[in-house]
């Protein structure tokens, strides 16, 4: 075992290249010749328009303003590569239609930023409006089901509904409603393109480099060995730079019409709409039970909204599909249509805004019982998968529950709500499950010793400051036998090997593997070499003897024997590289793989005022083998953190008068700061998943968002006696 | 931003005479001007750059009370040693506002300037505000107005003063002096801001060119016995749903003289006169704390969406006198 020890808490390999300002994100590479566009967004939600730029043309610096009316033609008018996630239904400026305030209807470029951004101001646009559906409420009588999710179906059953409702001896029926939310990674959308002939390089901030590829040279119709997507560095992403949007577009077509690199980087207010967002739900949950708490039947019926441009059905359905054994089940998903931007996946889809409504459900299904909340789920705990019947490949749940509740001391709870106090202020304890599932794509990977005796892996994937960088190179390091130090590991370029899209918690799962092969692969290559070498000491020795150990090639048997690695490596003439592929096997897919928590939290609420202060959480999880103990604290630490901005703060109000988000800036879309974070307690239960894939990881980016909306909202019940069902629980709703 | 052209000054009659041509605004912290350039809300023609006047300073007046230069900063008028002894409702409001890097930038007399966090009036794309372009309509009236005013506002104008300090200074009497081309004048501080009625793209009653020169307080009774208690949707760097500057002057457990302002509600801080003659002359109990606090909002007007903060206001009187008053 080398020093790199896979799981170990190393520091951040990128960290001081981070700290120090030396990390070049997207926007901040400076190709010569740079001009600068922005993006002109229509300020109507539905309609046509008609644009004048003759005054933008006029302005010092422009060098081109674009619209619909001059726009180069798209083949199929640019909707060639629609195919989400990576493709999406874009705005183009291939016509004069008008599908959502905000949308992009041009682009002016210019020697300077400023410059562009002065023009853009100087474009006259007129509209000629069309009415536009932007209420949810009204729109909800013509929902519709879409055809699919992302995973599984629209609708899906499990034995018989009805019958579980002759067996009900108790039975919830609550709404649940979460709003419009929008990602807001601190680093916005940024890209740089340039062309050079009909060969395109793009500096883009995105979560997948081959779909940014892919997307772009479809639209484009040119080969995608013609474009290479760049992006050592993401500034967050949280699923909206899942997709390639129109700005990404916009900046290459800008770049071709003025000859000449150009950079678009999208204002805060531009994040609010035309790069998608968290769709708004109303989930109806319907639970029944026994009086000894086990469930006879769950009904959980979604309808979320979508753009007219294209279905995207937040899947708040799914946990429900997994997380309670229950013989019979139902579960819809319906969309409606409203004209706002195409929304999309935002951390933790389905399972952050599903498992509100979930463990809001469970909560208020224990207190019809008088049943502890923590029993109610051990008693519901799901062997297997119950929509599925299948075995899950590890599951640890029950100690995640026991250990959770001891470190939080959930039996020191009376359950009476309004029952705890600390002198003008109410005290609650709410708890709840946390999940997402796991997933892997096929990924590849390679690995190239150098002659100083170091090693290059590369994998054209991502790292959105989850610590990719990092966890990858502990998994080469510990591959190849190097110390950490003695191995880089490159991503972020469709010039290596091709990887997903860093979505879905699924790098490490996915991209580990293909790593793992690729260092295996050329660990063999350098034994076998060594074997043959004349000069070297273990010439001779069959190669299942020799081992790579923290930098040294030895044998393992027999007379001691060995040398560094950097001398055999300094005799070769030429890098000795390998390349390792991974994907999900059949095997796998017999199991259903799934990550889960217990979150439990304390909440103080003034009684005056309804002000609510989260005075702790603590969750254990159990999530797979770690990677990294340290990069993977931080992540779920993260992940609660977004899951207390989602249960108290976040909802982008969208007037629907005009279809325009009124609180379109951070100043006003409120975050957690750092006085509304104190203490969290997070621990993971120890787990090696082989069974989903060798690495034994399931991925930890999403599930730490997960249930903290509804513990806190649980909590906010056992502390006042109000049930809010409705995000984010404000203090006017606990007044 | 629109392009301005930009004068910087080092004497205050080279700022006022600076500021002759049309257009010109007075920059100093810039924490909100600047914003408000960049979303072309304002388009000042010409910048007069004042954060060279000698206009930073906190000085003791003769009659034990405190000026304070125009130009001092909200983090050293909030830690000045005068200020917390003197006027400690006044420190926690500054410390109630904005964040530490805003703070370090921002002046006093810029926070007495600083415009409305209205939605609708910072985004440019919603055509309707008054406030910005006079006759456009209120988008807000009949829009989300969860944060707008319950108290004082016009069928033109329904925005709030964000401002924190500004509460304060209006329960500590504080008088603004201000200096012209005509020379200089004092004025209340209770007649600075102004209500929106039919010009609410008038924030204050400051004459075209007036510059602030300093905020001066009198000698106060007020600071053994008071409190700033600011309400927000998250524990910091957010705007009051509500918040009240309540003091007490008890010096022989009755109640001599008293001050409740409220923030956040209305088109500049809303002195509750009413409200206070509920509690001079009595003791601070439970009894008039509750006849104070109905009394602050007898005159509430909430919108659609912002009526919990009839409610909201009522409370936060009763706590912030209990906090002033020591009563736990």
């Amino acid at each position: 075992m080398s020093e790199a020890g896979i799981g170990r808490p190393i520091d951040r390999v990128d960290g001081a290249l981070k700290v120090t300002g030396r990390a070049q994100f997207a926007a901040e590479f400076a190709p010569s010749g740079l001009a600068y566009a922005v993006v002109v967004q229509s300020s109507v939600p539905s309609g046509r328009f008609r644009v004048d730029t003759s005054e933008a043309r006029r302005r010092p610096g422009v060098l081109a303003v674009l619209s619909y009316e001059n726009a180069p033609a798209l083949p199929q008018k640019g909707r060639a590569a629609i195919n989400p996630p990576a493709g999406r239904t874009l705005s183009l400026l291939q016509d004069d239609a008008i599908h959502y305030n905000g949308e992009p209807i041009g682009v002016v470029v210019a020697e300077t930023f400023e410059q562009a951004v002065d023009a853009a101001t100087a474009v006259v646009v007129s509209y000629s409006k069309t009415a536009a559906q932007l209420d949810f409420e009204k729109a909800k009588s013509s929902a519709y089901r879409p055809e699919k999710l992302t995973r599984g179906p629209a609708d899906l059953s499990w034995g018989d509904v009805d019958a579980g409702l002759r067996e009900t001896e108790a039975r919830i029926d609550r709404i649940y409603t979460t709003p419009m939310e929008h990602h807001n990674p601190m680093e916005p959308h940024a890209t740089i393109a340039q062309w050079e002939g009909d060969r395109l390089t793009l500096h883009d901030a995105t979560q997948g480099v081959s779909g940014v590829r892919q997307t772009v040279a479809k639209i484009f119709g040119i080969s995608a060995d013609n474009v290479r997507v760049i992006d050592p560095f993401v500034g967050g992403g949280f699923g909206c730079k899942g997709s390639a949007w129109s700005h990404v577009v916009l900046a290459a077509m800008a770049a071709k019409e003025v000859g000449r690199p150009v950079k678009l980087v999208l204002s805060r207010p531009q994040m609010f709409g035309p790069v998608g967002g968290r769709p708004q739900t109303e989930q109806r949950i319907v639970l029944g039970a026994r009086r000894d708490g086990r469930l006879t039947l769950v009904r959980h019926d979604v309808i979320s909204h979508t753009s007219f441009m294209e279905d995207f059905a937040e899947p708040s359905s799914q946990p429900t599909r997994a997380l309670y054994a229950c013989p019979n089940g139902a579960t819809t998903q319906r969309l409606v249509q409203l004209n706002v931007g195409v929304p999309t996946f935002q951390r933790a889809p389905g399972e952050s805004t599903g498992t509100f409504a979930t463990e809001c459900a469970m909560d208020e299904l224990a207190y019809e019982l008088g049943i502890d909340p923590l029993e109610l789920r051990l008693r519901n705990y799901a062997e297997v998968e119950p929509s599925s019947g299948k075995q899950w490949s590890s599951k640890r749940l029950r100690e995640c529950y026991r250990v959770a509740a001891e470190r939080f001391g959930w039996s020191r709870r009376n359950p009476k709500p309004r029952s705890m106090r600390d002198g003008r202020s109410l005290i609650g304890w709410g708890m709840g499950t946390a999940t997402y599932p796991a997933h892997r794509m096929p990924a590849s990977a390679s690995a190239h010793l150098l002659r100083d005796g170091t090693a290059i892996v590369r994998s054209g994937t991502q790292d959105l400051g989850t610590g990719t960088y990092t966890v990858m190179t502990q998994i080469a390091a510990e591959t190849l036998g190097l110390p950490v130090e003695r191995v880089r590991f490159e991503l972020g370029d469709t010039a290596f090997p091709a990887a997903p899209v860093s979505g879905g918690s699924m790098t490490a799962a996915s991209v580990g593997p293909a790593v793992q092969n690729a260092c295996s692969a050329l660990r063999e290559k350098i034994i076998a070499f060594a074997i043959r070498d004349t000069a070297s000491p273990l010439r001779g020795i069959d190669a299942r003897e020799v081992a790579i150990e923290n930098g040294w090639i030895l044998s393992r048997r027999g007379k001691p024997r060995r040398e560094p690695l950097s001398a055999f490596a300094a005799r070769q003439t030429e890098t000795l590289e390998a390349a390792g592929e991974a994907k999900p096997d059949k095997e796998e897919e017999q199991f259903a793989s799934r990550s889960f928590g217990a979150v439990f939290a304390e909440v103080r609420i003034d009684e005056q005022t309804g002000v609510l202060r989260v005075l702790r959480i603590v969750a254990t999880y159990s999530v797979g083998r770690l990677m990294n103990a340290k990069t993977a604290l931080s992540q779920l630490q993260g992940g609660i953190v977004w899951g207390v901005s989602q249960a108290l703060f976040e909802q982008s109000v969208l007037d629907t008068r005009y279809g325009r988000f009124v609180n379109g800036n951070l100043a006003e879309y409120h975050v957690p700061v750092n006085a509304d974070i104190q203490k969290i307690d997070v621990t993971f239960i120890d787990e090696n998943d082989t069974v989903f894939n060798p690495l034994g990881a399931r991925g930890i980016g999403e599930i730490g968002i997960t249930a903290v909306a509804a513990v806190l909202a649980n909590a906010a019940y056992h502390a006042t006696g109000n049930r809010v069902r409705d995000l984010p629980i404000t203090l006017d709703k606990l007044m | 931003m629109r392009s301005f052209t930009y004068l910087r000054v080092d004497q205050i009659d080279a700022a006022i005479n600076g500021s002759s041509a049309p257009g010109s605004k007075y920059l100093a912290g810039g924490t909100n001007l600047l914003d408000l350039m960049k979303g072309y809300v304002e388009q000042p023609e010409r910048i007069v750059d004042i954060n060279r006047l000698p206009l930073a300073q906190v000085l003791e007046l003769p009659d034990g009370g405190v000026r304070i230069g125009a130009l001092v900063r909200n983090s050293d008028a909030a830690n000045h040693p005068l200020i917390r002894e003197r006027y400690p409702l006044l420190s926690q409001a500054f410390l109630a506002g904005a964040s530490p890097q805003l703070r370090n930038m921002a002046s006093v007399g810029g926070n007495l300037m600083q415009r409305t966090r209205c939605f609708y009036f910072y985004d440019t794309a919603f055509a309707a505000c008054n406030k910005r372009v006079p006759g456009t309509g209120c988008a807000a009236r009949e829009g989300f107005n969860r944060i707008h005013a319950i108290f004082g506002a016009s069928e033109r104008c329904v925005a709030t003063h964000p401002s924190d300090m500004a509460v304060a200074l209006a329960a500590l009497d504080a008088v603004v002096e201000v200096r012209g081309p005509t020379g200089t004048r004092r004025i209340p501080i209770g007649e600075f801001h102004r209500l929106p009625g039919t010009t609410p793209e008038r924030d204050t009653n400051l004459q075209p060119r007036e510059l602030i020169i300093a905020v001066d307080l009198p000698r106060s009774r007020f600071a053994a016995h008071s409190h700033y208690l600011k309400i927000r949707d998250r524990a910091s760097y957010a705007f009051a749903l509500v918040s009240v500057a309540a003091a007490l002057d008890q010096p022989g457990g009755s109640v001599r003289d008293v001050r409740i302002v409220l923030g956040g509600v209305a088109h500049k801080p809303w002195r509750v006169d009413k409200a206070e003659r509920e509690i001079v002359g009595r003791r601070l109990n439970e009894a008039s704390i509750s006849a104070a606090a109905r009394a602050s909002v007898e005159a509430a007007q909430p919108l659609r969406d912002n009526a919990f903060k009839v409610e909201l206001a009522r409370r936060a009187v009763a706590q912030a006198l209990r906090n002033a008053g020591g009563i736990t």
